[in-house]
């Protein structure tokens, strides 16, 4: 299924080759944003609000300015005489750095304390008093939409009420008039509830401004080192600090998940502090502050809508959407439509009508929703879609998977027009869902479901049959703040035949450093291990857009594979001239270019390499270097087709994953072993939000799940042992037919088990439950069917 | 006011000047400059700050440094020796037991635990064993790979396969 090209020594594609950056993370040896010390350098620790509504009546710093070791206090007062207490959001929406009058949400913002030392920052921080005036907080997103709810932000002009934007798709008309006239219909109300990226490294920075040379140097934890520069160019701009004057070094991240695209507002304070005093300032949340102010993922309110024959035959989909954006629209979207990817949310099904609209609210909550791990909105999309798919099955009494088979767009339909406006580049769902089927007996384990049901036993089989969008972007439909979403890469070969590759993405534990060199060596015969893949530095990698989105296979090695080939050419040439002969008289295999018929006379890539030093034709330029920025044509459509099997403690109600199958299709793979680590996390990121995951707020706004005391990531105890396969579906527009793979497990395993727990609760009449679904929800669910005061065998 | 404690870090002796509430963690990191311990939480829940104290691990950001006083510490920087890597190192690397690696040093040194009191643990005795310890890239399979190869190799058992398993 996985083929290799090259030879185990060079290690290209397909090769489940160990990773190159491990060596270093083993030792110790990893260099992460609080490993960085600098001389002299500060220690930034934050005040933040008790309250999640309130006006600041008065900041009293002397008591904090009096400890030893405090060098300043800095409020939003402080830095609204630079123009630095607001910034700019992903959105183009507006945030306060620090408040200058009102607090928005809980843990915001409020004043920074600077001291010599770490403990002694705390120290100032604790002794800095606050004098609030507490207000009702808006915590309800339909609520904050009454007409007479109170205006949250008077500070934007045009703002009338607390609605942000509206967005749609699709066909209205249409979809209305066959939902009018339909055999069947069905209709949800879900939550996707508000979760958290939960990296188990917390965001942070070290900012160091040199003020002779009149340039800033950033350490950040950032996963789009590129674009944060450019931000940082365009808010200091004003006070001279210019886009050559700042690097942005995105050192060993810790995981990122999307909870580390955002510009937070202490990288903002700790730059604004570094610049006054001259001196590096470093900022490093505590988990509190990152569970509790940094951007939060999903809560998002859907009611899906499905329409179809009474045999099975899905007509039309209608959703529409609730989005809480919090205090600020600091969502990560490409801003040419502001609820992303919702686009995808007719799934993998064919059917011509659909319609989607979706508006977002401004409420007393942190802002910020990022895309965890998922493709600006996918994972909300494909819930719903395979969510309501279930529903309908159930609705006409036929087996889920016989309706998903029925209504999957075929393989000879690619590329598929979606009803929504996206071209599908390629999918087999048939395959990959027969693959999942066979895999965990799907026949044997209904009849055993059967005969389970006859005994009062609880067990459920859930399936997800998702389609996903990644690669973001194609530039006519992707930007970032007007930013196209290109990327790139740049190859140096050296005489002797090693390379190094910088590329305008940034790993946060993906593994790039071996898979980007097994591309070029892919493309070009050089070694993996002669190939130093270096990331994360704005004053040496090329203008990139960053990694999130799964999006740096299909960017950025798209882009390491057409550098590649622009220097496999430059060899072409070089060859001819070394051998004598016409470029049309040589063929080419990993490594080498030999004369056709006689495989005894060619030169190697080593040989090419040297001789482009030292030895090139006259008139070619010397070298061997090449850039690349691949801007993709389209998306990539990764899919899977998943299968979840549990089964519930009738007593406890303890749900229990007995199996997990994922087949994935995320087209040609570079490394095996990597991609199934990916989907191995990814799964479990998946469970998280399923069972386990949700921040949860009291009606005043204050979070009742502040920490990892009581915010609920898996352990090893609660996640399964993942059972992962794939077929293959090369895109047919991707230079290596990749199409990524990172967050389809995150966006596909939630309804899975979702569908599975409803599943086992199918008798009693229960048709759906919001995830994360607990033994208390399950509990509730029953009890209010009626069922719990009789014996549940019956 | 600081107190002065001497602390045994892998094998070299370190005076320190610390003040009471010096947590571990911070000394070992700020003090001692060994950057590998890290820091994922502010109450002892994800375990990156895992270290070996008289050789049994424990959560350095629940522990003073005083407390510490004269006990040898085993950070992930003492893990390798000049005949070359610890077997839980071997381990992780070759079964691809990480990610972003920032949860890693604390997971290595749960498991170095582990695996004295248990040399030859069940898939389900690792994950009870290591479920102080988070990890928010792998999804812990191959964690429970990692760990099993390095119980082999301190056992002297043939060592299991490394290569990635799919369903067909």
């Amino acid at each position: 299924m996985i083929q290799c090209k090259t030879s185990k020594e060079i290690g290209g594609m397909g090769h489940s080759m160990k990773r190159k950056e491990d060596d270093r993370f083993v030792h110790g040896k990893g260099n992460y944003v609080d490993d960085v010390k600098l001389p002299g350098m500060l220690y930034m620790d934050i005040v933040r609000s008790p309250y999640a509504y309130a006006k600041i009546k008065n900041i009293d710093a002397s008591a904090a300015l009096e400890i030893p070791g405090v060098v300043a206090v800095v409020t939003g007062k402080d830095l609204e005489q630079y123009n630095l207490h607001w910034m700019p959001t992903l959105m183009s929406d507006t945030q306060m750095v620090l408040p200058t009058d009102t607090v928005m949400y809980q843990s915001q913002e409020v004043a920074a304390v600077i001291a010599t030392e770490k403990y002694i920052a705390r120290d100032g921080r604790e002794a800095v008093k606050v004098e609030y005036e507490p207000m009702k907080a808006l915590v309800d997103p339909y609520k904050a939409l009454d007409e007479d709810a109170p205006l949250l932000r008077p500070d934007k002009e045009d703002q009338k009420d607390n609605h942000i934007w509206h967005w749609e798709a699709g066909q209205k008309e249409e979809t209305d008039k066959i939902f009018e006239n339909a055999e069947v219909t069905v209709k949800e109300q879900m939550h996707i509830p508000r979760i958290h990226v939960s990296s188990i490294e917390t965001c942070g920075c070290v900012a160091d401004y040199n003020k002779v040379d009149n340039h800033l140097t950033m350490y950040m934890t950032t996963q789009a080192p590129h674009a944060i520069r450019t931000v940082i160019a365009l808010v200091a701009g004003h006070v001279g600090l210019t886009e050559e004057k700042i690097r942005v070094i995105a050192p060993d991240i810790g995981g990122g998940f999307g909870g580390k695209v955002p510009v937070y507002p202490g990288y903002v304070i700790a730059i604004a502090v570094s610049f006054l005093v001259g001196k590096p300032v470093k900022w490093i949340e505590d988990r509190s502050e990152n569970l509790q102010a940094d951007s939060f993922a999903r809560d998002y309110h859907i009611t899906a809508e499905m329409a179809g024959t009474k045999d099975g035959k899905i007509l039309a989909t209608r959703m529409k959407v609730l989005a809480d954006h919090g205090y600020t629209d600091a969502s990560a979207n490409p801003s040419k439509f502001p609820t992303g990817m919702f686009s995808i949310g007719t799934g993998s099904y064919d059917y011509p009508n659909a319609f989607m609209e979706a508006d977002a609210v401004y409420t007393n909550k942190p802002p910020g929703g990022v895309a965890y791990r998922c493709s600006f909105r996918v994972t909300e999309a494909v819930h719903a879609i395979e969510r309501i798919t279930d529903r309908y099955a159930l609705e006409i009494d036929k087996d889920p998977a016989q309706v998903r088979m029925d209504n999957f767009i075929k393989k000879e339909q690619f590329p598929y027009q979606s009803p929504t406006g996206w071209e599908y580049d390629s999918g087999d769902y048939h395959a990959g869902l027969e693959l999942a089927m066979r895999t965990v007996d799907y026949d044997g384990l209904r009849k055993e479901q059967a005969e389970k049901r006859k005994k009062g036993e609880l067990m459920g089989i859930g399936l997800s049959t998702f389609t996903e969008i990644v690669g973001a972007g194609p530039s006519k439909d992707f930007d970032i703040l007007g930013i196209k979403m290109f990327d790139s890469a740049e190859i140096r070969v050296h005489p002797t035949g090693k390379a190094i590759a910088r590329f305008g993405t940034k790993s946060q534990g993906q593994g790039h450093e071996t898979t980007y060199a097994q591309i070029i060596a892919e493309e070009l015969g050089i070694p993996a291990k002669d190939i130093q893949v270096e990331e994360g530095d704005t004053d040496t990698a090329p203008y990139g857009l960053g990694t999130y989105a799964s999006r740096s296979t299909p960017t950025a090695g798209a882009a390491a594979a057409m550098a590649a080939r622009k220097l496999r050419d430059k060899a072409k040439k070089i060859a001819a001239y070394l051998l004598e002969v016409s470029e049309d008289d040589l063929e080419w295999e990993p490594g080498k270019f030999f004369v056709k018929g006689a495989p005894e006379k060619s030169k190697t890539i080593q040989e090419i390499v040297f001789a482009s030093y030292t030895n090139h034709p006259q008139g070619m330029e010397a070298g061997f270097e090449a850039t690349h920025y691949y801007d993709p044509p389209n998306l990539t459509f990764p899919s899977g087709a998943y299968i979840c099997i549990v089964d519930i403690d009738t007593d406890t109600f303890e749900i229990k994953v007995r199996r997990f199958v994922a087949i994935d299709d995320a087209g040609h793979i570079i490394n095996p072993m990597v991609a199934q680590g990916q989907v191995h996390g990814g799964l479990t990121q998946g469970i998280a939000p399923a069972m386990y995951e949700e921040l949860i707020y009291d009606e005043d706004g204050n979070i009742l799940n502040g920490t990892l005391m009581d915010y609920l990531v898996p352990t090893a105890v609660e996640s399964p042992s993942w059972e992962t396969g794939h077929t293959v579906t090369p895109s047919p527009h991707h230079p290596i037919g990749a199409k990524g793979i990172g967050e389809s497990p995150t966006v596909g395993a939630p309804p899975a088990i979702a569908n599975a727990i409803v599943d086992a609760l199918k008798p009693y009449g229960i048709t759906h439950l919001d995830i994360p679904i607990t033994p208390y929800k399950i509990f509730k669910a029953l009890k209010e069917k009626g069922v719990l005061d009789k014996p549940i065998a019956e | 006011m600081k107190t002065p404690i001497t602390l045994k870090i892998n094998g070299e002796e370190h005076s320190f000047e610390v003040e009471p509430r010096t947590l571990l963690v911070h000394l070992i990191r700020e003090q001692a400059n060994m950057t590998g311990t890290h820091i994922g939480c502010d109450t002892s829940s994800c375990g990156a700050c895992t270290l070996l104290i008289d050789g049994k691990s424990a959560k350095s950001c629940t522990i003073l440094a005083v407390q510490a006083n004269g006990k040898e510490i085993t950070t992930v920087e003492g893990l390798a020796t000049a005949e070359g890597v610890h077997p839980i190192q071997e381990g992780f690397k070759e079964n691809h037991g990480l990610h972003c690696g920032f949860c890693t040093p604390g997971m290595m040194l749960r498991a170095i635990e582990l695996l004295e009191k248990n040399p030859d643990p069940t898939e389900e005795e690792i994950r009870w064993g290591i479920s102080g310890n988070l990890c928010r890239c792998t999804g812990y399979n191959n964690i429970v790979k990692a760990i099993q190869y390095a119980g082999a190799k301190m056992r002297g058992d043939e060592l299991p396969s490394t290569e990635p398993v799919f369903v067909e």
